[in-house]
């Protein structure tokens, strides 16, 4: 199962290594991990998305997180309503014959090109999970992604 | 004032009062402070020594132990150290020196990443990077290792830091936004838990190493008077609960008594207070305690459901919670039955050894040391089989009179150990039992005690082989004693030579005068016991078995 957990943390050097190196030596799975500073300069924001078997490992996690001295709150967003977003790049071979189809696409999906040139375009989609999986099979469908980078999972409650 | 003058004046302040240490070129600054200022400093042999002896220091005292190290390697020998203390929740404060800030990440000479090494065996760490930053790291730092669930920090020195000059302010209060342990415990879970421990027909306590740091052994008793439960300690808890006490099963797990393990399976309560349900306690899993309920008191959350679904899970400090769960607990359970029942099994399945052949019995030599010391000593351990024999032959009455490397099983803790066991209490016999195995990993450590007139005694169990392994193979690996036979020095020779006392033991008759002679003897004495060369210790729980599917060779 996949769950959605935040964590503020203190923005200072070697805190990143100390939360991978807590997956790492317990053996858990992050699935994706997004940094950023908040606006207090002195507090980190972490949106990790973990891939755990049970309930039980997810608690365990949350309490090994909780027990670094530089992490000041987890939220665990299984409970809790919220709205997550994810950006992805791709890069799409295209052609102006593509365009039309492209642009269906994008009508029922997300997405939209940002860029072209010689034949590449780059196409940027802001969504959920499904919005973003839903678009990815239907590009894939057509069979052009050359290249796609992604953000991992945003979250914020509501 | 330079950062190496204020990292001193900092310890002080912290109320640090020892450093166990050794030199090198990155904190020369810090030496050439210790040269004229007034604070104890012992130098090991070894950094590993240091590292230990500050643990022992620390677990004989409850203060803050204190160790000191150069970068690279001088850092590296203390990491086992470290990670025996975290393993067992000891407060430490490591420090080590660490190349200039300009060359951090250069490989330069005698660099290593200190922190990066350290990380998932300290409770913190911090790289100093201004010495502005110095006095407040140290208070932080000594806050950390010793609040909470206590454990190591280290803090890493770059010598610029040290010799750079700033002004000397001591922060006389530590607040971390990020770190509030908490304390007391949840006064509607302390009920719920009352209500349970009244309608428990067969409770027992399993008590750990978490009643020891809090200092909740009276309240212990307490409670397990109030409610006549027998009371089962972990290796960690040993001292937590008098041994001698009417209730008390002594230890439980692996090499436990068989009755504390018969109590532990059939109980329908288990109020667990400051242990964590490790894998030498609880053997399989899915076989443990089936009718019990779990009431677990712990100041680490992360320690509660861990292996063990708990029902009643308490977050907080023994000594906060246990007054008012006495209070609570309105009406004592009827146990009587269930004592008459734990009495059986020790009369059926008490701990035992043979007199056979010619060589000397380690289970003897402990019954002696109980006879002469009755409790009144600090015993101190190696790991194997001398450390299981020190946990079932010999009756702990009071905390912090039992210390051996649990968690982390570290072979060449003991003797360092009792080093700092003795710096922080002069006035208590000091002993460590040891193996043939073991003694030789710290040995060096000999010099620092003859140097610094720090008498321990040294109790070696000489069988000829790494005695725990050897019995694996014996019982696993059909006698095939791979590398476990291993030579010795003359450890009466070997003792001479540093200026210390060694005799050698081999009759049964001479076990008690030998002991007597180091105890009367004002050196460091070294004993060395010839002990029959493959007894085993019993009971046994196979790994991976019940716990009440105990082997006992003698039964």
């Amino acid at each position: 199962m996949r769950h959605t957990i935040s964590v503020l943390v203190e923005n200072k050097f070697g805190v990143l290594a100390r939360i991978a190196g807590l997956f790492s030596a317990r053996g858990y799975n992050i699935a994706s991990l997004a940094v950023s500073e908040t606006m207090d300069p002195t507090i980190s924001y972490m949106t990790m998305v973990v891939e755990v078997k049970d309930e039980d490992v997810l608690e365990q996690i949350k309490k090994q997180l909780n027990k670094l001295i530089d992490v000041i709150t987890v939220t665990d967003f299984t409970k809790r309503e919220h709205i997550d977003r994810e950006l992805v790049l791709a890069k799409i071979n295209y052609a102006a014959k593509d365009k039309a189809k492209l642009e269906g696409i994008f009508d029922k999906f997300v997405g939209k090109i940002i860029h072209h040139k010689e034949g590449t375009a780059i196409i940027e989609a802001v969504g959920d999970t499904q919005q973003i999986k839903l678009l990815l099979d239907e590009l894939s469908k057509f069979g052009i992604i050359k290249e796609l980078v992604r953000t991992g999972k945003l979250a914020i409650s509501n | 004032m330079n950062g190496a003058r204020i990292l001193l004046e900092s310890l002080k302040r912290a109320g640090a009062e020892v450093i166990f240490g050794y030199p090198g070129g990155q904190v020369l600054p810090i030496f050439d402070q210790l040269y004229d200022f007034d604070i104890k400093f012992i130098l090991t042999r070894h950094e590993q020594g240091a590292a230990h002896a500050a643990d022992g220091f620390s677990r004989a005292t409850g203060k803050v132990g204190v160790c000191l190290a150069t970068s690279g390697p001088g850092a590296t020998n203390l990491v086992t150290g470290i990670a025996n203390a975290y393993m067992d929740s000891i407060p430490m404060v490591a420090i080590t020196g660490q190349v200039g800030t300009h060359l951090i990440g250069n490989d330069a000479f005698q660099e290593a990443d200190v922190t990066g090494i350290t990380r998932p065996i300290t409770k913190h760490n911090f790289l100093v990077k201004d010495v502005r930053d110095l006095a407040r790291t140290v208070a932080e730092a000594f806050y950390i290792a010793s609040s909470g669930r206590p454990g190591p920090v280290l803090i890493d020195i770059p010598v610029d830091v040290q010799r750079a000059e700033t002004e000397f302010i001591w922060p006389e209060r530590i607040e971390i936004r990020s770190y509030q342990p908490t304390y007391s415990g949840h006064p509607g879970q302390i009920k719920k838990a009352a209500k349970l421990i009244s309608s428990a027909k067969k409770p027992i306590i399993y008590a750990g190493g978490g009643i020891i740091s809090s200092g909740a052994h009276i309240l212990l008793r307490e409670l397990a008077e109030k409610i006549q439960a027998p009371v089962t300690t972990t290796f960690m808890g040993l001292g937590s609960f008098p041994g001698t006490h009417k209730l008390s099963l002594g230890m439980l797990g692996m090499h436990g008594t068989a009755y504390a393990n018969h109590a532990t399976m059939e109980s329908d309560l288990i109020i667990a207070i400051g242990a964590r349900f490790d894998d030498r306690v609880t053997g399989r899993l899915d076989t443990f305690a089936p009718y019990a309920k779990v009431i677990h008191i712990d100041i680490d959350p992360s320690s509660i459901s861990k292996n063990v679904r708990v029902d009643i899970p308490i977050v907080g400090d023994a000594k906060n919670i246990l007054g008012p769960l006495i209070n609570q607990i309105k009406k004592s359970p009827d146990t009587s039955a269930w004592l008459k029942t734990v009495e059986a099994w020790k009369k059926k399945h008490p701990l035992t050894y043979k007199h056979t052949g010619k060589f000397l019995k380690p289970q003897y030599i402990l019954e002696q040391l109980w006879d002469l010391t009755k409790g009144d000593a600090v015993i101190c351990t190696e790991v194997g089989q001398s450390q299981m024999w020190a946990c079932q032959w010999y009756n702990y009455l009071t905390p912090r009179t039992f210390i051996s490397s649990g968690g982390l099983g570290t072979m060449g803790f003991g003797f360092p150990a009792a080093i700092g066991a003795k710096v922080g209490r002069p006035e208590k016999e000091v002993f460590n039992i040891a193996g043939d195995g073991s003694i030789q990993m710290n040995i060096q450590e000999l010099a620092t005690c003859v140097a610094n007139k720090i008498n321990v005694k040294v109790l070696i169990f000489n069988n000829g082989f790494l005695g725990m392994v050897r019995q694996w193979q014996e019982l696993f690996y059909k006698k095939r004693y791979s590398y476990t036979p291993i030579t010795s020095p003359d450890y009466v020779k070997l003792a001479a030579s540093y200026g210390a006392l060694g005799i050698l033991v081999t009759k049964k008759s001479e076990v008690r005068k030998a002991l007597e002679k180091a105890i009367k003897t004002d050196n460091t004495v070294f004993i060395d016991f010839r002990i029959e060369p493959e007894e085993n210790v019993w009971p046994m729980v196979p790994a991976g078995q019940a716990i009440n599917k105990m082997i006992d060779g003698l039964a």
